[in-house]
């Protein structure tokens, strides 16, 4: 299990090393947002190793939080602008 | 070491090699558009995969049910999410990898191809 978890930090690791290169702003959006899914299956196998049931609830919250925050990127990407 | 836990610590393995393979092709490939096919296939199906072996190993508890629970929500947003961040990046006007062949959504918007 603990090998798990240094398997995908690493792979969080990656993904801002491709937010820190990306040579267009889509490109770090997508690090970010591949980001925000790899936290929700780390906190997922937080919440067995160390086996408090709420943080599977933070999992659940930050599937729509990551998914309303990649929405409104998406957004701003095509229209310049967050209104309407 | 019940069959609950070893069944649920194969689809974790599972899950996170999904997981290192869809970061691998996120660092790796040419363009937003073959990173973002790449990354958000492997790694939702990777992330699905955790739940479904939290699942398998806690069974039909609370725990257990949330984790059932997550796997919907998932597969629900996150490919929302990566269509509209794709619609995104071509309205922004990030050029196609030069091996690329072709380009349906440029041809659907009805804009002369800019070379």
């Amino acid at each position: 299990m603990n090998t798990f978890f240094i398997i995908l930090v690493a792979c969080c690791f990656s993904c801002l090393i491709r937010a820190w290169l990306g040579k267009s702003v889509p490109d770090r959006m997508v690090a970010i947002d591949i980001l925000g899914i790899l936290a929700v299956g780390m906190t997922a196998m937080l919440a067995v190793m160390t086996d408090r049931d709420f943080l599977i609830d933070v999992a659940l919250c930050w599937v729509f939080l990551s998914f309303i925050g990649t929405l409104a990127l998406a957004k701003y990407l095509a229209h310049k602008t967050l209104d309407e | 070491m019940t069959w609950n836990y070893l069944v649920g610590m194969f689809l974790i393995g599972v899950g996170v090699a999904f997981n290192a393979l869809g970061c691998l092709g996120l660092l790796r490939l040419p363009d937003v558009y073959n990173r973002l096919q790449a990354a958000t296939k492997c790694v939702t199906f990777g992330t699905c995969g955790i739940f479904l072996g939290i699942f398998v190993m806690k069974g039909f508890t609370g725990f257990g049910i949330k984790a059932l629970v997550g796997i919907p929500f998932l597969l629900l947003t996150s490919p929302v999410a990566a269509h509209a961040l794709a619609r995104g990046a071509h309205i922004f006007g990030v050029k196609l990898w030069e091996k690329s062949v072709i380009d349906r959504y440029r041809e659907d918007r009805g804009d002369q191809p800019k070379l």
